[in-house]
């Protein structure tokens, strides 16, 4: 059943306290306690940076994933892990299904029409795909901010941030109270935006707004935080800002972000998935390494052409 | 220095764009003639009931009688029943048309709503005498053996429910009207659904909403201020609307004092009595014509007040 079907595992596994396990989702036996260690190619001799004692265990893995819309193919057959409280960056060319990798992961994809899957997705062990699974719960555990900033207009700073925590059910004024300062806090806002709280969430400006939104992430208290492009819209000191910020939760949240700029993926990203488009016009993944290695000698000739900027 | 040789390809300038002219004109002499179009109706009422004013004064606003044999008029009857009657109508469809909205914008699939929504909005194409000739073979007997019985029994003791009910009557008109503005409230308010960013949607599925939380919380409140405007274009229907209330309101020139008395509104009394009218009552019966014009203008302007105050936000 969940035999490993794929040699995930080359690099010598690192034994990882087991992560508790939340209520909400329902565990399921894993074969490798507290997740499985990453799919990292097998350090070959003398190149530094790839010592397989410092591959984490992997938070979220992907099984044979396939992503289609209708007919068509856009994600092929990806197999990957995610490494606990690291930061995974997802880069590639346009068009080669970055976003829609990231969106199956917490089961957006399904809401897009015709959208269809197959393979596996498993936090903690659990395929999120499962029946037992629902996709309301899985989305408060795996947390997403968007390529535009989209608070909500008609909400306050206030309310925009305490949203997640205001679904299914009332929560305490003084509660909300505190997560409203911890998040902005967490999310660096919180000086800006103290004497303003109940100002409209679109009076701030695009990057103080994408701030907001991850503030608003983290308010449901998620475990993962999937970042879609989150700075392509801000000017360079605020995509700085959420890059600082990103580094920050690093520890804390394991995130995956989706960027174009690969200047931002080697600064912030521990690890980095290189993606590519087959001539069937599926995105694929070409390689995941640690981010040091794919920047500077990268396996495979194609990735080491886009990251030179040789095509792409 | 001469422009004669000219350094660039930039060519010289050709003089006044005339197409540009004509147009920029044509459009402005669109709008002014319209508005010209609604200040000349109000003029043309205002000078062609002028009599009646300068008789009754504010009177013919405030007068509760409409009397031909004393030559006594007075318009208050015919607002109560135009305002009564519109009221019902809203508070019925604009809940019925906003769910049936929502549903059609976030929850139907798209081959079952382009349909549904094709069929609903025929139903604004049932002419307001048939659906009227309905009113009174089906619906006036219909609501008059089981709701109004059922309403009166239940809560008749409250002197705005109080019985009898004849079928005929304010709350049937406002059930007729009902069905008339349901269309506009549920195509429109699709519309302003559906132009809702996704990105909106996705922010709160993001969190952890369910369909209802996203249709509610993000989707809805975005589109309030198109929302508002959906049902007040309704209510603009409702209170202008002529034939359908005139033949199941009961043609009654008196204040109506529950929600199943008889009673009139301004556009139906006109309606019934205009053909027949001489003098005074004539001149009268033009005045309300000012009076409903006025009511319409009014309420539309308080709608859009209301949906730019909204629409603003949360305070600044």
């Amino acid at each position: 059943m969940r035999e490993d079907p794929v040699e995930m595992s080359v690099a010598a596994p690192v034994a990882a306290p087991p992560e508790p396990q939340r209520e909400a989702l329902p565990t399921a036996p894993s074969t490798v306690p507290g997740g499985a260690p990453l799919s990292l190619a097998p350090p070959a001799a003398g190149i530094p940076g790839a010592a397989p004692a410092t591959v984490p265990a992997a938070k979220i893995e992907i099984r044979d994933l396939n992503l289609y819309y209708g007919p068509f193919r856009a994600v092929r057959d990806v197999s990957m892990g995610i490494a606990a409280n690291q930061i995974t960056a997802i880069i590639g060319p346009s068009g080669c299904g970055k976003s829609t990798f990231l969106r199956s992961i917490n089961r957006m994809h399904e809401l897009t029409r015709h959208a269809s899957m197959d393979g596996q997705v498993l936090l903690d062990g659990v395929d999120v795909y499962s029946p037992e699974v629902d996709a309301v719960d899985l989305r408060r555990f795996v947390g997403m901010v968007f390529q535009r900033p989209n608070p909500f207009p008609t909400m306050s700073i206030y309310d925009n941030v305490v949203a997640g925590l205001r679904l299914g059910g009332g929560a305490r004024k003084a509660d909300l109270d505190e997560v409203v300062e911890r998040c902005l806090r967490a999310a660096g806002l919180w000086d800006e935006v103290k004497d303003k709280l109940r100002a409209g969430g679109t009076s701030l400006s695009g990057g103080q707004q994408q701030r907001l939104c991850i503030a608003r992430a983290l308010a449901v208290d998620p475990e993962v935080i999937l970042m879609d492009e989150p700075a392509s819209a801000l000017d360079p000191v605020a995509t700085l800002r959420i890059e600082e910020l990103m580094l920050e939760l690093r520890g804390r949240f394991t995130i995956v972000i989706v960027t174009h700029n690969m200047q931002q993926a080697s600064r912030v990203s521990d690890f980095t998935a290189f993606f590519s488009m087959g001539e069937d016009r599926a995105g694929y993944l070409v390689e995941m390494d640690r981010t040091a290695r794919i920047f500077t000698n990268p396996r495979e000739k194609l990735t080491e052409d886009y990251v030179s900027g040789r095509f792409g | 220095m001469t422009t004669l040789s000219r350094p660039t390809r930039l060519p010289a300038r050709r003089g006044p764009r005339r197409g540009d002219r004509a147009f920029a004109a044509g459009t402005r002499w669109a709008g002014i003639a319209i508005v010209s179009l609604l200040v000349g109706i109000a003029i043309v009422l205002a000078v062609e009931s002028w009599p009646a004013w300068r008789a009754f004064g504010t009177g013919l606003l405030t007068g509760t009688t409409w009397d031909p044999t004393r030559d006594i008029y007075g318009a208050v009857p015919f607002i109560v029943g135009t305002l009564a009657t519109a009221f019902i109508a809203v508070v019925i469809a604009a809940p019925v048309g906003l769910l049936t909205a929502i549903y059609l914008a976030e929850f139907a699939d798209r081959r079952l709503a382009t349909p549904l929504t094709f069929t609903i909005e025929l139903l604004a194409a049932i002419p307001s005498v048939v659906l009227g000739l309905w009113g009174i073979f089906v619906l006036a007997p219909l609501l008059r053996d089981t709701l109004d019985a059922f309403v009166i029994a239940a809560l008749g003791w409250i002197p705005l429910f109080a019985g009898p009910s004849y079928g005929f009557g304010v709350s049937t008109a406002g059930v007729i009207l009902a069905i008339m503005i349901l269309p506009t409230i549920v195509s429109i308010g699709r519309e302003v659904l559906r132009s809702v960013p996704a990105a909106q949607r996705e922010a709160m599925y993001g969190l952890g909403a369910t369909r209802w939380e996203v249709a509610t919380r993000a989707v809805l409140p975005y589109a309030r201020s198109g929302v508002v405007g959906a049902v007040i274009l309704g209510l603009g229907r409702a209170l202008g609307e002529t034939l359908a209330v005139t033949m199941v309101i009961g043609n009654t020139d008196a204040i109506p004092t529950s929600v199943f008395s008889q009673g009139q509104s301004i556009a139906s009394k006109i309606a019934v009595t205009f053909n027949e009218s001489t003098g005074l009552q004539s001149e009268s019966l033009v005045g309300l014509g000012l009076i409903l014009l006025a009511m319409t203008l009014l309420l539309n302007a308080a709608a859009r007040l209301l949906v730019a105050r909204t629409a603003r936000g949360p305070r600044r």
